[in-house]
């Protein structure tokens, strides 16, 4: 085996009460890609930031390059060379590309030479691994995909000969993430060694030499890549055997519920979203919107749910229509049956500094069984509250806890929870799986399933294709603002990828 | 010709009213680009420039030299002090940032009146300092006499009265023996300047119009007058072509950036604060010991929001902020002018109409005209390291 590059030995790290890591040993050889895998809240983020010297662990040594080291600021870890990326990127988003990478390794106290010598090196940089980025271009102006280039940039500046990647592709494209390995690749051949961090079993398939399985806290495995299996890698994070994909019988649609046509949806700044799409969700079917984030699925979701105006189109629920043009009160559309799970949970499906119980009733608070005359009902909330905990397994089961210390996927329980408990006739779903962990992926899956069985209309837009690919009935693609196929469920990756990219139209103007 | 005076008086009134806004105003600056809102700069202004004229009418009435530069190093001390307790609040205990801010307002406003009559008996006044205790306008006359006066052999070298204590006599000569150096470089070039401006005036005196500019409006103030416009590009530059002003900037719109980057956060945002602190001092001592002739109460009159409401005007950049500033100063300007005065077609407007002016234009600026201002992005927020 090779020279290790890191050693952990018998890291353990306490916050309160909570033993975010015990007794962890990890070994990463040099110029290898190494995966850590695990559940949110399996340390693993808590490890790679004591690895970089944001906090400190209890007790354990770190070896790097053979040596005994403490760590005790990112400063000591830039010092032997550890860079990390992390997964909500360290920039300052009106800075730009070049002051975001010299900012804390200026050398001089003005800034003129600094940026010189930066220029020159990004440029060498940018010949040795392809990591090309306009160096005086505005962060905030830069797609993501390249934002997490000028973070790595930021680490080789550093002289980082090891580089921690903390959920990398979390935010990324399908094809950027692919970029992204390219990238990581290339880096292993000039000899760097990596640490990716994420709960994506298919990247750690696709890129890594070894991988490491967390579970709460501890180091439950390590395997090399190429002699385990996804479900092994599965089993091994959740601790019991998992479902990676969803177990369905056929669909039996029944009458429209929701009749969309000619939707058209501008943005704040005036910028066409939403091109005159058109289609129709039935009861007791999935209808999937595929398609790379940005494409309008968001506008199109909240134009459906009344948090948006639509400038022209048509939408019928059961067959009534609905003032889309207008400010509709997404009040009257719960009344009429049609619930939303929104695509970002933090900012528009939750609270997070309401307790549990109140997040449960928010948009139906005003419903009967939850007043009493002018206030609120507090036992008969409680009582719901629990009963929702009870059976989406929330946890930690307490209706009393504050939203903000439930995982990301319990709150996205609870989201779910509240809107289908209300027995909703169309239920519209936004990225229901995103940042949630594989096992309560599985459980959600399976409560979309039932949704579909128990005769609603479904309509589910996600930008994870397995996703839309495992529950769909059927599939449209957003492309540009506009539908530009729709595919059964048998369709395959490929063929998707490739409406999802807009190649299909290209070829059919020609 | 009548016109043309008056318009000369508003300008040159708008400049001496603008100079404690624009210190507050740069002031603010410092310390909100680093993520710390300070709602605290009157209180400072205020503490400074109790504290400023207190020391120099105490260092007056002993007959110590450079009372105002003293009253200066008070007022600086006093208003630091006061920014680092916002900054130990707000920095190191993450306190909530306005009402920190709002607590050293109240502080110095009530104790200010407090110590002042406990130790002057005057009212809550500090004694009226004599104008050679005083930071005075830079005339012609000034210029002339210091280009005759000077030598290269130290200059104004006090005597010592008769029966003075060994202590005042120890404390001058360590004054002497510390600013030595300082005098003669900056008395070197003071003194070319001065024989640079002097020719000017030889010059433009002939000029109608442009002397009367040149006078009035170039020459006239304070040296702190002077050191408050010449900060203007000062902290341009800082900010923008220092390693300094980049960390600064990166503290305010992410912190995180900056402790992963291995810069200490807290350190980062104490040093926005120590210049906050130096600023707002110069602006108390400007109020106290250059433009009026001690301490009043509450003589800050709301300047340091003014200032605050500037520094949203200029969208927190510092050749913006002058601009607004002397707009500000200029509206206020024309209120002590035109009050009481008859407008046509209106007749006679109450005084407390034209004093609000400016804040009523302030509104109205600050409701619509500016168009979004985004602050920095982390302001008010305290940085904890995320789990």
């Amino acid at each position: 085996m090779a020279e290790a590059a890191i050693e952990l030995i018998g890291i353990d790290k306490s916050f309160g009460p909570v033993r975010a890591n015990r007794d962890i040993h990890l070994e990463v050889p040099r110029g290898t890609i190494h995966g850590i895998i695990g559940e949110n809240g399996a340390g693993k983020s808590t490890l790679m930031s004591i690895l970089y010297g944001f906090y400190q662990a209890d007790s354990g040594e770190i070896k790097v390059g053979g040596k005994p080291t403490a760590i005790k600021s990112p400063n000591d870890a830039i010092a032997v060379g550890i860079g990390m990326v992390h997964q909500h990127f360290m920039l300052v988003e009106n800075f730009t590309v070049i002051e975001n990478v010299i900012l804390g390794a200026e050398g001089e106290a003005l800034l003129n030479t600094s940026i010189a010598k930066a220029r020159s090196e990004l440029h060498r940089l940018e010949k040795e691994y392809g990591l090309e980025v306009d160096p005086d271009a505005v962060i905030e102006e830069l797609p993501v995909g390249l934002q997490q280039r000028v973070e790595i940039l930021k680490a080789l500046y550093r002289g980082a000969e090891i580089l921690i990647l903390d959920e990398p592709t979390g935010v990324l494209t399908p094809a950027e993430a692919d970029h992204l390995f390219r990238i990581l690749r290339q880096l292993k051949e000039q000899g760097k060694t990596i640490v990716l961090i994420t709960h994506k079993l298919r990247e750690i398939m696709a890129i890594t030499d070894n991988v490491s399985v967390m579970r709460q806290g501890t180091m439950v495995a390590t395997r090399a890549t190429a002699r385990t299996t996804v479900e092994e890698l599965a089993e091994l994070m959740v601790g019991r055997r998992v479902l990676l994909r969803v177990e369905k019988g056929p669909a039996r649609p029944g009458d429209v519920k929701l009749d969309v046509s000619g939707l058209t949806v501008k943005d704040s700044r005036g910028v066409t979203m939403v091109d005159g799409v058109s289609f129709n969700v039935r009861a007791g079917e999935i209808v999937g919107i595929a398609g790379v984030a940005g494409n309008g699925q968001s506008e199109l979701l909240e134009a459906i749910s009344g948090i948006r105006k639509a400038v022209a189109g048509k939408v019928l629920l059961d067959g009534s229509p609905v003032d889309v043009s207008g400010l509709t009160d997404p009040g009257d559309l719960r009344d009429r049956g049609l619930a939303h799970v929104p695509e970002d949970r933090h900012h528009v499906g939750l609270v997070l500094p309401f307790e549990e119980n109140e997040n449960s009733i928010l948009g139906y608070h005003d419903e009967d069984q939850y007043v009493n005359g002018p206030f609120l009902d507090i036992p008969a909330i409680l009582k719901s509250a629990e009963s929702q905990i009870e059976k989406y397994d929330i946890r930690p089961p307490n209706p009393r806890l504050k939203t903000a210390n439930f995982s990301g996927g319990n709150q996205q329980k609870i989201v779910l929870a509240r809107e289908m408990e209300q027995d909703p006739g169309v239920l519209i779903v936004g990225q229901p799986t995103r940042g949630v962990d594989v096992g309560a992926i599985e459980f959600i899956h399976k409560r979309l399933i039932a949704m579909r069985d128990a005769g609603k209309a479904v309509l589910l837009v996600s930008v994870e294709l397995d996703e839309i690919r495992s529950l769909s009935d059927r599939i449209l693609v957003m492309f540009a603002g506009r539908v530009v196929g729709e595919r059964g469920p048998d369709a395959t990756e490929g063929e998707l990828g490739l409406l999802m990219a807009g190649v299909e139209e290209k070829e059919a103007a020609e | 010709m009548e016109a043309w005076t008056a318009l000369i008086q508003i300008l040159d009134a708008t400049i001496r009213v603008s100079v404690p806004l624009l210190l507050a105003c740069l002031a603010g600056l410092y310390s909100e680009r680093a993520g710390v809102f300070d709602i605290g700069l009157e209180g400072k202004m205020l503490a400074g420039a109790f504290v400023g004229a207190a020391a120099a009418a105490t260092a007056a009435s002993a007959a110590f030299p450079g009372a105002a530069w003293l009253g200066l190093c008070a007022a600086i001390m006093i208003s630091v002090f006061l920014a680092l307790v916002h900054g130990f609040a707000s920095i190191t205990n993450r306190g909530n940032q306005i009402v920190s801010g709002v607590a050293i307002n109240f502080i110095a406003a009530g104790s200010t009146i407090i110590l002042g009559q406990a130790w002057f008996r005057q009212g809550g006044r500090t004694p009226a300092l004599s104008a050679d205790h005083r930071f005075n306008a830079i005339e012609i006359g000034t210029l002339r006499s210091y280009v005759d006066s000077f030598t290269l052999a130290f200059p104004g070298f006090p005597a010592g009265a008769a029966g003075e204590s060994s202590f005042v006599w120890l404390a001058r000569g360590i004054w002497v023996v510390v600013a030595y150096p300082f005098q003669l470089l900056f008395g070197t070039l003071g003194y070319l300047l001065a024989w640079v401006l002097l020719g000017v005036d030889a010059v433009v005196q002939y000029i109608p119009f442009v002397s009367d500019v040149f006078r009035e409006l170039i020459l006239g103030h304070s040296l702190l007058a002077y050191f408050a416009f010449t900060m203007v590009p000062f902290t341009w530059w800082v900010l923008y072509r220092t390693r300094f002003g980049l960390r600064l900037r990166a503290v305010g719109e992410n912190p995180g950036a900056v402790d992963t980057a291995g810069i200490s956060v807290p350190w980062l945002r104490y040093r926005a604060v120590i210049c906050t602190g130096l600023l707002t001092g110069v602006a108390g001592t400007y109020l106290a010991v250059s433009q009026n002739a001690g301490f009043v109460k509450d003589m800050t009159a709301g300047k340091g929001f003014i200032a605050l409401a500037a520094l949203i005007f200029a969208k927190w950049k510092p050749v913006p902020a002058m601009f607004a500033c002397l707009l500000f100063g200029f509206l206020e300007a024309l209120s002590i002018r035109y009050q009481g005065l008859a407008w046509p077609g209106i007749g006679r407007v109450p005084v407390q109409f034209i004093n609000a002016l400016p804040f009523i234009l302030t509104v109205i600026l600050l409701a619509g005209f500016i168009g979004k201002a985004i602050p920095p992005r982390a302001g008010g927020v305290p940085y904890v390291k995320e789990r």
